[in-house]
């Protein structure tokens, strides 16, 4: 039987959602009759809105889909002025006030307190200014993600970034892929650091080498335009399929054995997306994701199936990548994040600054594209550690740049802790949420600096929060994973987290091993110290704490956990999903706002 | 009179006629023979997978973890409140649930 989801896409979905959206604007929130509001809501998922959780009727969460995180110039301008105007609402945030935006870990943007009604003038502002928000969620091509700095980065391989415009120009608003069974998440990575994070994507492509010999085809020759290496081998990608975190299955994605000239991506990206939409699983949404089909198949089956039903020339095999230089969220090694000042491939530089739990507020992002535009060109990229990164900042402007007062808050040189923390939304406005997250992960952050200290060779420690298993702020992929969880402490249910330590990315990603579970979070920061003191007393010389995680068992690990009650004090222990707003004064659902008034 | 039943927001949420009424990341107590080995889960509710009515009396089959051994999976079918003339009334919280055998 088709799900419910299945029934209301059916009927009308994609683009034809737009227009009416916009009489539902035009008409008021209460226009939408009440028994259709959950299909509503659904389709309004693929224009990037997503309707808050109980207890904020009628707010919406507003996703704007930048490709690659690529903000031309002006455009972060654009964000902060639609944040300052329309994204506030009822609750204040006590960290970050009213009217922020969030940077999320797939290099998009999210808004929170929109009102139906203002809708139309939203879209209006961001698509004068290039800026859309079209399958930011639902069930189709999400935003594309990457290296961030691609075509400036110094240690480039080849220039993904005109790949992903164009398949962001032929997979946005396409009717054929319009309608897929669930999520489509693409990773297109030009540089040899990993930063696209392509192994827990759908789809990756990853760059790669390959001979093209006498019997391979003619793809290649003449497109890679000199790009190449040492031994004359063409560039391009090799595809990864069936990579993703949630609900505790996470999957790396798996090497279908095929090497791609660039120019031939399209056509492989809408083979395999097209393959997607007519055999993955419609019955049950849980069973949707790619990596069920690949895990079903075989990555073998999947390449057969492309080559025979989906593509009209012959797929070369795997090429030679580059994969043992990954650096990327890999737990050692240099380049862990985009933090940082870093050489651009044109002699000007590219500054990381690290945006805590990806959220920073309407005056702060105007001023940062102020700085952008004074010191570079304007453009501004975002990472997929919910980071910011300004461009094109020559030599000579760069010292006043590091100067400047707002990088003291959004520093290229931050405290460990600071850098490594990524989290996701939470109980603040999402219904799958178990727990408080970005709130607490600051707390956390801010504890664990002030009172712990990483061996002095250590500069790097990440800590990721997620709110539940469906992993938006990627916890298995760090050092020290956390998961909402509930206990029971002194009898009374309060919120937990379960621990999971040593995952990364990198040649030979791996996920966290789940090994201390249901933490009361007022006790998470004592446990992470006292885990970071076992590991500064046992390490071997020089070992990182991935090297380290991995050459102990659970037992050892959980023993190295000690969950522990400190001077560090969480607010958010009791339920509070219970709550209309985690942090109101009067957070019970009695006291919930009435929706906003059409004005 | 049928009732209108459905798992919503990627299983948050039970609605019933058009209006969420049983959400996730509560602790129930349930007797879940299916799930563990205890003789009363404290279940996490993590995820709803599919929802039910037998009789007037709406059950949901549930993912998620006894906090009192570890044990995670998927229920049988919990009974979650009943439907009276239209209207919703959950089970009280702190009431113990037996999963229908
Ligand atoms: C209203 C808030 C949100 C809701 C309801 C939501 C919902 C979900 C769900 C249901 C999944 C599971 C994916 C699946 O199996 O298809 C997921 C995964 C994910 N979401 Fe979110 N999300 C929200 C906010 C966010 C935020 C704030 C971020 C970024 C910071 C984010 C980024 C991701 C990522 C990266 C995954 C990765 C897991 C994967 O690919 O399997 N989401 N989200
Ligand atoms: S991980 Fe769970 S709680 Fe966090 S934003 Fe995603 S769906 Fe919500
Ligand atoms: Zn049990």
């Amino acid at each position: 039987m088709p799900t419910d989801v299945e029934n209301w896409k059916s009927e009308v979905y994609g683009n034809e959602v737009r227009d009416r959206l916009f009489e539902f604007a035009e008409a008021g929130f209460d226009s939408i009759p009440d028994d259709e509001r959950d299909a509503w809501f659904e389709r309004f998922k693929w224009w990037g809105l997503y309707h808050q959780r109980n207890g904020q009727e009628g707010y919406f969460m507003l996703r704007i889909g930048t490709p690659n995180g690529v903000l031309e110039p002006g455009q972060l301008r654009v964000v902060g002025e639609i944040a300052d105007e329309y994204a506030r609402g009822p609750g204040t945030n006590p960290v970050f006030g009213d009217a922020y935006a969030d940077f999320t870990t797939r290099q998009s943007i999210q808004l929170h307190w929109i009102e139906l009604p203002d809708v139309p003038a939203v879209f209006e502002k961001l698509e004068e200014n290039g800026l859309s928000t079209q399958q930011a969620c639902g069930d189709s091509w999400r935003n594309i993600v990457g290296n961030p700095v691609a075509g400036k980065d110094g240690q480039e391989v080849i220039d993904a970034w005109p790949v992903i415009r164009d398949l962001n120009e032929r997979f946005k608003g396409n009717d054929d892929h319009a309608n897929l069974p669930r999520k489509w998440k693409v990773s297109v990575t030009g540089s040899a650091d990993g930063s696209g994070q392509g192994d827990i994507n759908d789809l990756a492509f990853e760059p790669a080498y390959k001979a093209i010999g006498g019997d391979g085809g003619e793809a290649g020759d003449d497109e890679s335009e000199g790009d190449g290496d040492e031994n004359g081998d063409a560039v391009g990608f090799n595809v990864r399929v069936g990579g993703g975190l949630a609900r505790n299955e996470p999957r790396f994605a798996r090497d279908i054995d095929v090497w791609v000239p660039p120019e031939r991506v399209p056509d492989v990206a809408g083979g395999l997306s097209a393959l997607f939409r007519d055999y993955g699983d419609r019955e049950d949404r849980y069973n949707a994701r790619v990596k069920f089909l690949v895990d079903e198949w075989g990555a073998a089956e999947v390449r057969e199936t492309l080559q025979e039903e989906y593509v009209d020339f012959e797929l070369e095999s795997a090429g030679r990548d580059v994969r043992e230089e990954y650096t990327y969220n890999a737990g050692e090694g240099e380049r862990n994040d985009l933090i940082g000042v870093h050489d651009q491939k044109n002699g000007a530089n590219f500054v990381g600054l690290n945006v805590l739990v990806g959220r920073m507020g309407a005056a702060d992002v105007l001023e940062l594209a102020d700085l952008a535009e004074e010191y570079g060109s304007g453009e501004v990229r975002l990472s997929q550690r919910q980071n910011v990164i300004v461009t094109d900042v020559p030599d000579d402007a760069l010292d006043e740049f590091l100067d400047e007062p707002l990088l003291e808050h959004y520093s290229p040189d931050p405290s460990p802790f600071m850098r490594g923390s990524v989290a996701c939304t939470g109980t603040e406005f999402c219904s799958l949420s178990i727990v408080e997250t970005k709130n607490r992960q600051v707390r956390f952050a801010r504890w664990l600096k002030a009172n712990v200290d990483l061996p002095a060779d250590v500069d790097e420690f990440h800590v990721h929060l997620s709110g539940c298993t469906a992993s938006c702020a990627q916890p298995q992929i760090a050092d020290v994973s956390l998961r909402g969880m509930k206990t029971r402490k002194d009898g009374d249910p309060v919120e937990a987290l379960d621990v999971g330590l040593g995952g990364g990315l990198g040649e030979d990603p791996g996920f966290a091993r789940w090994v201390t579970q249901r933490v009361p979070a007022d006790e998470v920061p004592g446990a992470i110290a006292n885990l970071i003191d076992s590991f500064a007393a046992e390490r071997d010389e020089g070992e990182s704490f991935r090297a380290f995680v991995a050459r102990h068992d659970e037992d050892e690990l959980d023993a190295f956990v000690e969950p522990e009650e400190t001077d560090y004090e969480d607010p958010m222990l009791h339920n509070t999903k219970r709550t209309w707003y985690p942090y109101a004064e009067n957070d019970s659902m009695e006291d919930a706002p009435s929706t906003p008034a059409d004005d | 009179m049928t009732t209108r039943l459905r798992v919503l927001d990627d299983g948050a949420w039970i609605s019933v006629n058009d209006s969420r009424e049983v959400r996730v990341s509560e602790l129930w107590r349930v007797d879940a023979p299916d799930l563990c080995e205890c003789a009363l889960a404290d279940l996490v509710v993590e995820n709803f997978q599919s929802v039910g009515v037998d009789a007037s009396t709406v059950e949901a089959r549930v993912y998620g973890q006894c906090i009192a051994c570890g044990a995670t999976g998927t229920t049988g079918w919990i009974p979650l409140g009943r439907v009276r003339g239209g209207e919703f009334v959950e089970f009280d919280r702190s009431a113990v649930r037996r999963v229908r055998r």
